[in-house]
């Protein structure tokens, strides 16, 4: 009985981890689709959602408004980051974007350094610091609250992806820029869209992570490694494939540092990582495209 | 009309026709001036910075051989540093292995190490490269951290012996000079050499157009294995130079961030130029240096001069003279 | 050429099928090119004239039968293996080097006529440096023929698009084929350019070289070839002379009806 609880308790500490990488994976993913590029500022703007929220906790004392403010605030910055960077490349290829991405990085994570400090921010959970316990196993508060905010922004990006125009057409062009163009989707503001979408998942995953982690200028790299590679096990450019891929990788860390060591935790994930690139290139869900040899 | 165009273009090694002097003479020339450096210099700081920026260089023409000429983007680079750094350092170290035989070595297993990731990765079309060898350098950091027994984990490797010639020590900066100006030199001639042969054609057309060169008989996956595994192996190179120069070497020197930055530099100099590589090894070096003293503001600084070259001048701060005799051709046209 | 001229068959393609998804591209095709020929594969559109011509060039794999060049099997090799055998080929859609110089096109064309390796290039061997000079000459010798020699140093890209067409037969032919593929080769031409194509792949093959070509313009197929295949639904309707093909009922209503219809 001891094992099944420690089992349960580790897993539950999985799933909340890999619900908030599935949020950054999802970020991480749409701009791959939309640009192909490596988006290396989809970190920063987890670290943002944190410390933003942290901020306006004091002004608006309430929880939730501060989160909603937050991301949206943040959202708006992916929106402002592309069209000042983005959108004035000449030849905006997979490359120079990426390239792009790491300056942007480098100029968000000064910024937060700058106008909101270098020490690490945090604060209570949405339901206090509380834990609730399940015959023995005890979960805290905040990590449901992750589970079920990631769970509702996955139902409201997919309703997005599916049902409304934008979506449609920000998936037409992911698909085929050219044909999607031709049919008079503007491939250039589904990239804006893109960008603004991927910040606000990035600083929703921060918002509701903080109070169990703290938020730190200097950890948007980290998360946007991890982000990275729950795309990348999940499979690229695929929504279910983030979702899958960051719990699979929140799984492995939690199982990984609970069996074997802590101080190996990155690096079974990542050989866990590179050995499904061995064996399914392509990640658990994306579509093998594998060159003839 | 069609030689002006050909003196113009922005790469230097192409076989078109050049004015004045060959590849070789020009080269070599450049390399002389080099020479000049610890004699003009005030002190051996400024000639161990020397030092620094021709090993940066060794890895950002490297890594600009991969990435601006066979297209493809290794985040692997600094860990292929290490590779080569803790193989030649631990050989030397932990077996008594002389530096100078620790210099293939060091060449041989960031090649292997790049060969184990290369070809799963490379069979995959898009970015899967870039993608794989984040990955791989996580785990090779981990691997230089936590092999503490081999590496000396986060404490470094220590008590790394200098390369000596008959029995005499390169111990100092400037008698390290010599070393790495040659080491630099015959990398920079081993890249011209290959670009100008058919194999650096077939590098540069797989790049350019893959289906294209696949039906002229080029195997494409072979061509970029074998850039791949090139570039890596001159990164083994630099960092068995960058460790016997040192003395030392520890983890962090070899992580993703200096693999970023190495991609950077690659198209701040001019990625697939020639001598690109030279400017964004002065300013990977310098830039430390200079905004040392602007502290909190370094980075951000840093950040903008970044995007402003990327936006304004996508083909590196060498394709700039390219970029401005072209606006004065079309003024006059 | 410096091949033996032989008498039978170049490449036999037997029963050859391919299906995408439920969609049967090619079905059961068999016919053969022989040496010396210049063999044309017409069609409706949709009738499978691109994926034949994409497994033939190894770019799209067959579901079922195959395909010997020179009597050996080569269905199963990658596009590369099957140049390295003497296949060459234009795209419909140009695929050249275009930020590469047209002279430098043409010597990758010329690629599987080089012995350097990646040490020899690395180290600049004697050997490099007079495989270079033979390559450029080579090169440059076809872009004179060609009327390229003019535009050697220019950018690949800078051409116009005859021009373009033109360097892609040019690059091909640098390997020394045996047997040329033409995707194409008049489409998006004006007439004087299609015709001019038309001449120097009548010159190309009065030297000896065997050419499949896959092409819209009929005044072309019909003045050129010596050996038509008409295909409809992925399938063979007709085979034989311009004559033989013209008269033949099933191509006059698949093919011949649609182009009246066009006109």
């Amino acid at each position: 009985m001891q094992t099944t609880t420690a089992l349960l308790q580790v897993l539950s500490s999985g799933i909340g981890t890999g619900a908030v990488y599935a949020l950054v994976a999802l970020g991480f993913n749409v701009v791959f689709k939309s640009t192909g590029a490596m988006n290396f500022a989809q970190g920063e703007w987890v670290v943002m959602g944190g410390m933003v929220t942290a901020l306006l906790i004091g002004t608006f004392s309430s929880v939730g408004l501060a989160v909603v403010a937050a991301v949206v605030l943040v959202g708006v910055v992916g929106l402002l980051s592309e069209r000042l960077t983005v959108q004035p490349l000449k030849r905006p290829d997979a490359l120079v974007i990426t390239l792009v991405t790491i300056g942007l990085s480098i100029v968000s994570r000064s910024l937060v350094m700058l106008v909101l400090g270098k020490k690490p921010v945090g604060y209570a959970g949405f339901s206090g610091n509380t834990a609730l316990s399940f015959g023995g196993v005890s979960i805290q508060s905040q990590t449901l609250w992750i589970i079920a905010i990631t769970l509702a922004f996955l139902v409201v990006m997919h309703a997005f992806f599916e049902r409304t125009i934008l979506g449609k057409a920000l998936r037409a062009a992911a698909a085929d820029r050219e044909a999607a163009a031709i049919v008079g989707v503007n491939v250039g503001s589904t990239v804006l869209l893109s960008f603004g979408i991927a910040a606000l998942a990035g600083a929703l995953a921060g918002a509701i992570v903080t109070p169990l982690t703290l938020a730190s200028y200097d950890q948007g790299a980290i998360f946007g490694f991890k982000g990275f590679s729950a795309a990348m096990l999940g499979g690229l450019g695929s929504l279910p494939g983030a979702v899958v891929g960051g719990l699979a990788l929140g799984l492995l860390e939690a199982f990984g540092s609970f069996y074997i060591s802590s101080d190996f935790k990155d690096a079974i994930a990542f050989a866990v990582l590179l050995l499904i690139l061995f064996v399914r290139p392509s990640g658990l869900l994306g579509r093998a495209d594998i060159v003839k040899v | 009309m069609a030689s002006i165009e050909a003196k113009t273009g922005p790469m230097t090694h192409s076989r078109l026709p050049q004015r004045g002097l060959s590849r070789h003479a020009r080269l070599a020339l450049v390399w002389l001036a080099l020479a000049a450096v610890p004699f003009v210099v005030p002190n051996a700081y400024w000639i161990s910075l020397a030092n620094l920026a021709l090993i940066n260089l060794v890895l950002i023409a490297s890594l600009n051989l991969l990435m601006g000429y066979g297209g493809q983007i290794s985040l692997a680079h600094a860990g292929f540093f290490g590779l080569g750094a803790y193989a030649s350092g631990i050989l030397n170290v932990r077996y008594g292995v002389p530096p100078w035989a620790g210099l293939p070595a060091a060449a041989v297993v960031a090649g292997l190490g790049a060969l184990l990731i290369g070809i799963p990765a490379l069979r995959l079309r898009g970015h899967y490269l870039a993608m794989a060898t984040l990955g791989w350098n996580a785990i090779l950091v981990v691997f230089f951290t936590q092999l503490v027994g081999f590496t000396g984990g986060p404490n470094g490797l220590l008590g790394v012996e200098p390369f000596s010639i008959f029995g005499h020590a390169l111990d100092t900066e400037a008698k390290a000079f010599p070393l790495a100006w040659a080491v630099a030199f015959f990398v920079m001639l081993a890249i011209s050499n290959l670009l100008a042969s058919r194999i650096g054609r077939s590098i540069r057309a797989v790049a350019t157009n893959e289906l294209g060169a696949q039906s002229l008989g080029i195997d494409s996956f072979r061509t970029k294995l074998a850039v791949f595994v090139l570039s890596a192996g001159m990164a083994g190179i630099a960092g068995s130079l960058y460790v016997h120069i040192n003395q030392y070497a520890s983890p962090e020197t070899f992580g993703i961030a200096p693999s970023i930055m190495l991609l950077v530099m690659v198209a701040i100099g001019g990625a697939g130029t020639f001598y690109g590589p030279m400017l964004g090894a002065l300013i990977y070096t310098a830039v430390p240096q200079i905004l040392l003293d602007y502290e909190d503001a370094e980075l951000m600084l840093f950040g903008l001069g970044l995007l402003v070259v990327l936006i304004l001048f996508p083909r590196g701060l060498a394709g700039i003279p390219a970029a401005l005799t072209g606006l004065v051709r079309r003024r006059r046209a | 050429m410096n091949t033996p001229r032989r008498t039978d068959d170049l490449l036999e393609v037997e029963n050859l099928t391919c299906r995408f998804a439920g969609v049967t591209a090619v079905d059961d095709l068999s016919f053969r090119v022989k040496a010396g020929e210049i063999k044309a594969v017409i069609g409706p559109n949709g009738a499978g004239k691109s994926t034949l011509f994409n497994m033939i060039a190894g770019v799209t794999r067959p579901t079922d039968g195959t395909i010997k060049f020179d009597g050996a099997r080569i269905d199963r090799l990658p596009t590369h293996a099957r140049a390295r055998r003497g296949i060459a080929r234009t795209f419909q859609n140009l695929q050249i080097f275009r930020e590469m110089s047209v002279l430098e096109n043409v010597m990758v064309g010329r690629h599987l006529r080089g012995r350097t390796t990646t040490l020899s290039g690395l180290l600049h061997l004697p050997s490099v440096g007079a495989e270079e000079r033979a390559m450029e000459a080579a090169a440059m010798a076809l872009l004179e023929r060609f009327g390229l020699a003019a535009k050697a140093h220019a950018p690949a890209g800078s051409l116009a698009f005859g021009q373009m067409k033109v360097l892609e037969l040019a690059r091909a032919l640098a390997s020394e084929p045996r047997l040329l593929l033409l995707d194409e080769p008049a489409a998006g031409l004006p007439h004087a350019e299609a015709d001019k194509m038309a001449e120097t792949i009548r010159d190309l093959n009065r030297d000896g070289m065997t050419v499949l070509l896959v092409e819209h313009n009929m005044r072309m197929v019909m003045s050129l070839s010596h050996d038509i295949l008409v295909l409809n639904n992925g399938r063979r309707i007709a085979e034989g002379t311009a004559e033989d093909v013209r008269r033949h009922p099933e191509v006059l209503s698949a093919y011949l009806g649609e182009e009246a219809a066009d006109a």
